[in-house]
């Protein structure tokens, strides 16, 4: 799904009722197994064996129509002295950054701010999620304009206040800046959803209490707010470290006008290739299918790495 | 006179405790308005991109062009229309779309709320393992499979069908999970046990029991379902390799093209009107994804 899949908690020991007809034997169940076997076979087709598959791509040489040759270790090999690999690490990062943390603070802060207003609470809500609604292609080129150098609303608005224009697309800053405003601009308000519903698990009397003993409201958020949304906080960290890693949509429409060399290249100097467009640009531009399967490995391990290191900074240590 | 009547004792209980209720009142009114005009300015932000790009479908690329920018609705979009009609297929991507994103859901819904009913309510050999099994899935990411489902695409020949985007997509993981969690709730077991007493099969238990019981949480997966698969970008980007038959993402991204040739003008009709039908299907399930968007956070 393009928008975020409300990923669950692990999965909860399932209590095993007992079972109505311990006796009976496997096929008396038939019809359960056929129930979900949908699921079972897709999977199998278009998940299992393309996943197995491509760890034993990753050790070959295929162009995708020829013969496969066995290679060894050493597309690994190569993907760690790939130069343009890590440096889209670097680029997918610093998009990362620069479109998270502002969203959690913006998110953070709308969902405060609906939490206390007594009206218009839905039609606030409706509002901000519509930027998650819409499509990423049409967001992009929405946003390509409004960052356009010559002509775009951000550099008329420099213009306005006598500030020189930045060539947004142009700039391997620019770019980067403007792929998280557009990440930034459509999570926010279905983060900051996500933020209220934990704001209204949190009973009223602790903020009674606190006002009680003269806590400000500032104190009161650091004090009372804060702690309590920290799983909350963990999910949408989780959520929005798996999802922006993996962004392609955004810096591929967003730069396609402007690349230089293929549309996967990701804009001038390739500044804003992330680590997926990278992986897209070596498997079907170039047609290295068993490279393209070493870098989707790699990219793997950067996601785990990366999000095992989020959940271990806002997890405090002796909590669960 | 007005001198004395403060001066008098009595009559100065009463407005010394109204100034300071009403500074009170006014103090919370003030930090109400000041709260309304901060989401407000929340909403403009939200909404501006959406206004621009119907402006912008409005003029023509010249127009676009010229400082400063214009904030005003122009008097050419039926120009736009016309050359975006010339420039894709519109309503041959749209109709793609419509029957990918339309096929999706309501297999997902299906298949899903299936296997949801049997994990949610049903014991049987290798649950646990088929269950835990599914939530590891969730957890690969999609363009580790990518390569191999291209190949086996191309190898069962549905690259470049509309098949190769509905398929893989019929049922998934999250929705199964979503739909468990909702059944396990919602479902009471004597429900299902009266229902057995009576002689109802799996089937009618499933389809008569079951399925109208969770209408709500069913309600949610298909909008979810059917905006993630109008949305979809990089798969049928993939998969679609023939240009005359594509989805509307891929169809507008074709137009975004060739730098200094865009036209900026037939580019935002094109992106305005692909957002109309998914603008629709959000505002007729809003409360529904509204209300259930936090539970999977806070549960």
């Amino acid at each position: 799904m393009a928008t975020a899949p409300l990923v669950e908690k692990p999965p909860a020991p399932v209590a095993e009722p007992p079972a109505a007809h311990p006796k009976k034997g496997i096929l008396s169940y038939w019809r359960l197994y056929a129930a979900i076997s949908p699921f079972y076979l897709l999977f199998l087709a278009f998940g299992l064996i393309p996943v197995g598959f491509s760890l034993y791509l990753s050790f070959h040489r295929w162009d995708g129509l020829g013969s496969m040759e066995y290679a060894g270790l050493s597309q690994y090999r190569y993907l760690l002295s790939d130069t343009d690999f890590w440096s889209s690490i670097g680029n997918t990062l610093i998009i990362w950054a620069l479109a998270t943390f502002p969203m959690i603070f913006l998110a953070m802060i709308t969902a405060v701010m609906l939490n206390s207003a007594v009206r218009f609470k839905n039609v606030y809500r409706f509002a901000y999620f519509l930027p998650n609604v819409t499509s990423v292609v049409a967001v992009a080129i929405i946003f390509g304009s409004v960052f356009s150098t010559n002509f775009g609303l951000v550099n008329a608005l420099l213009q306005a206040v006598g500030l020189d224009q930045i060539a947004w697309l142009n700039t391997p800053w620019g770019i980067k800046v403007a792929i998280a405003t557009l990440m930034t601009w459509q999570w926010t308000g279905y983060n900051a959803i996500i933020f209220l519903a934990g704001l209204q698990t949190i009973p009223g009397e602790l903020y009674e209490a606190a006002r009680m003993d003269g806590a400000g409201p500032v104190q009161t958020f650091f004090r009372i707010t804060l702690p309590l949304m920290r799983p909350v906080l963990l999910f949408v960290l989780v959520i929005s470290t798996v999802t922006g890693l993996q962004s392609f949509s955004e810096p591929q429409v967003l730069l396609q006008s402007t690349a230089n060399e293929s549309t996967f290249s990701g804009g001038p100097d390739h500044a804003g290739r992330t680590m997926v467009l990278y992986f897209f640009q070596q498997t079907f531009d170039n047609n290295d299918f068993g490279y393209g399967a070493a870098v989707a490995w790699g990219i793997f391990l950067v996601v785990v790495i990366f999000s095992i290191v989020n959940w271990r900074l806002v997890q405090r240590r002796g909590e669960d | 006179m007005a001198v004395t009547t403060q001066t008098e004792p009595a009559p100065t209980e009463p407005p010394r405790t109204e100034p300071a209720k009403g500074t009170r009142i006014r103090g919370t009114q003030r930090r109400g308005i000041a709260l309304h005009v901060s989401l407000l300015f929340g909403v403009l932000l939200s909404a501006f991109p959406f206004y621009w790009a119907v402006i912008m479908s409005t003029h023509t690329s010249t127009e676009i062009f010229s400082y400063p920018p214009k904030l005003l609705p122009g008097s050419h979009f039926g120009d736009n229309l016309s050359k975006l009609f010339d420039s894709i297929d519109f309503f041959g991507s749209m109709f793609n779309s419509l029957l990918v994103a339309v096929s999706v859901t309501f297999l997902v819904l299906f298949f899903d709320s299936l296997a949801a009913f049997v994990f949610a309510k049903f014991s049987f050999p290798g649950r646990r393992t088929l269950f835990a099994m599914m939530m590891a899935i969730f957890m690969v990411p999609a363009q580790l499979a990518a390569i191999p489902q291209f190949v086996i695409m191309a190898k069962l020949g549905w690259i470049g069908s509309m098949t190769s985007l509905i398929v893989p997509a019929a049922a998934n993981a999250f929705g199964i999970f979503w739909m468990r969690q909702y059944m396990k709730s919602a479902i009471h077991d004597e429900l299902l046990d009266a229902s057995k007493i009576d002689g109802a099969s799996f089937l009618r238990q499933y389809w008569h029991v079951a399925l109208p019981v969770v209408r709500p949480g069913l309600a949610f997966l298909g909008i979810f379902t059917f905006m993630g698969q109008w949305n979809d970008y990089a798969w049928p980007l993939i998969a679609l390799t023939n240009p005359d038959n594509v989805t509307l993402q891929v169809a507008l991204s074709q137009l975004n093209g060739v730098h200094g040739t865009t036209d900026y003008g037939m580019v935002m009709t094109g992106a305005v009107l692909a957002l109309i039908p998914l603008l629709i299907v959000f505002a007729i399930g809003a409360k529904q994804i509204i209300a259930d968007l936090g539970k999977g956070a806070i549960r």
